[in-house]
């Protein structure tokens, strides 16, 4: 069962290439691998544990207050993560800047308390907030490998290809947005295919 | 002269060099969600102005006089999503009692905004240091800051999608259909809007 849960969180719901949800921090992160696990692996601590909260509080939350009551419990997890981030790892937190807090209006995280949280056990919602962070830190690496390679010639930090120019363009604002195009795409011709080898 | 100066360092900052869509990636949800058509990207746009002018004047006051007075700045992040939750709450309610055609053009749109990171965004950055005078940002200021990034975020929204109606009746190969090409086209616009960094002639001391 944790495998196929594993499977929905990294391909068939991929959080990012599949639901495209939670653009802007993926876009604004992945400029390094770094970066874009360290961004992945915030979500998924505030992804799992607010969905295990509201999970536990869903039945004592009236309907119509709903979204605050999440967004609440979302902007708890993430002021701690600020917090830690800050005293642990001020490097990270320098690169990310804006976009720590900026977890709180993420659209994977409100969702899922919306569609799965609010509805399922708190045992299940934990697995759900893991897997859908898994995924969305895996495809915030597929694009962050990508950028780091192409943009400053560098992987982890380190020298790529020697005595070749990198492209600046991939880490600035254009290449996130080329860079998703050719993921997003690729990812729909993979799917495309095996639906039509199956029909 | 140096007010002048500084309105339009401000001003040219938000709209072009520091665009919120197209080289911060702020607010990309909307942009690509209700680009589809020209008259509903007006009617976002214009929410979207109205809504970061009202969060970044109260998230001012409240910074400042009550988070950073009593030390608790670093609860930011929760009360400033909160107040906002509540004033676009509000200012719907508002709308539909007092100017029923205004809330027709803007109802739908409005409670999409909360979750809108780029009005969060500017309320966060309002609170940091304005790079012109190198101290923080004032309230005219941040009202400023707060118009001037709208206004760009709906200059990016009006042009993408135009783009995009056009882009209706052309012939895309089929995996980039829909997104995939919406953000090829984002590229280029942000590629071109990399020109307008050349804009900061009133670039700050020692910048």
């Amino acid at each position: 069962m944790l495998k196929e849960e594993l499977k929905r969180g990294i391909i068939t719901e991929n959080p990012l290439l599949i639901l495209v949800l939670g653009l802007c921090p993926s876009l604004a992160t992945s400029t390094s691998v770094q970066n874009g696990f360290g961004m992945g692996m915030a979500v998924t601590f505030v992804l799992a544990c607010s969905n295990v909260i509201i999970s536990i509080v869903r039945k004592g939350i009236p309907g119509k207050v709903r979204i605050p009551c999440f967004i609440v419990v979302i902007a708890t997890f993430v002021t701690m993560v600020q917090l830690l981030m800050k005293s642990y790892l001020p490097a990270l937190d320098k690169q990310l800047g804006i976009f720590v807090p900026l977890i709180v209006v993420n659209c994977i995280i409100l969702g899922r308390a919306e569609a799965y949280a609010s509805k399922n056990n708190p045992l299940k919602s934990l697995i759900d907030g893991i897997v859908m962070g898994l995924g969305f830190t895996a495809s915030l690496c597929i694009l962050s490998i990508i950028r780091e390679i192409l943009g400053s010639n560098k992987l982890l930090g380190l020298n790529f290809f020697p005595g070749y120019d990198p492209m600046t363009v991939f880490i600035l604002a254009p290449g996130g947005f080329f860079t998703i195009a050719a993921v997003m795409a690729l990812v729909r011709y993979l799917g495309n295919r095996r639906k039509d080898t199956k029909a | 002269m140096n007010n002048i100066a500084n309105i339009i360092s401000i001003s040219i900052g938000a709209v072009f060099i520091n665009n919120f869509i197209l080289s911060k990636f702020l607010g990309l949800c909307p942009f690509f969600g209700v680009s589809k058509k020209l008259s509903s990207a007006t009617g976002m746009g214009m929410a979207v102005v109205f809504v970061m002018a009202i969060a970044s004047s109260f998230t001012w006051v409240i910074n400042r006089f009550i988070l950073i007075p009593y030390d608790v700045a670093y609860l930011q992040t929760i009360i400033f999503i909160l107040v906002i939750a509540a004033l676009v709450q509000l200012v719907e309610m508002a709308l539909q009692k007092y100017s029923p055609s205004l809330y027709e053009a803007l109802g739908i749109y409005l409670p999409l905004i909360t979750t809108n990171c780029a009005v969060l965004g500017v309320a966060l950055i309002n609170t940091g240091v304005n790079t012109f005078t190198g101290e923080p940002y004032t309230f005219f200021e941040s009202l400023l800051n707060g118009v001037m990034s709208g206004v760009g975020f709906m200059l990016a929204l009006l042009l993408m999608a135009g783009l995009r109606e056009k882009l209706e009746f052309s012939n895309i190969p089929k995996g980039l259909e829909g997104l995939p090409i919406a953000f090829i086209t984002a590229g280029l616009m942000a590629l071109s809007f990399l020109g307008f960094a050349g804009l900061n002639f009133f670039s700050p001391v020692g910048g």
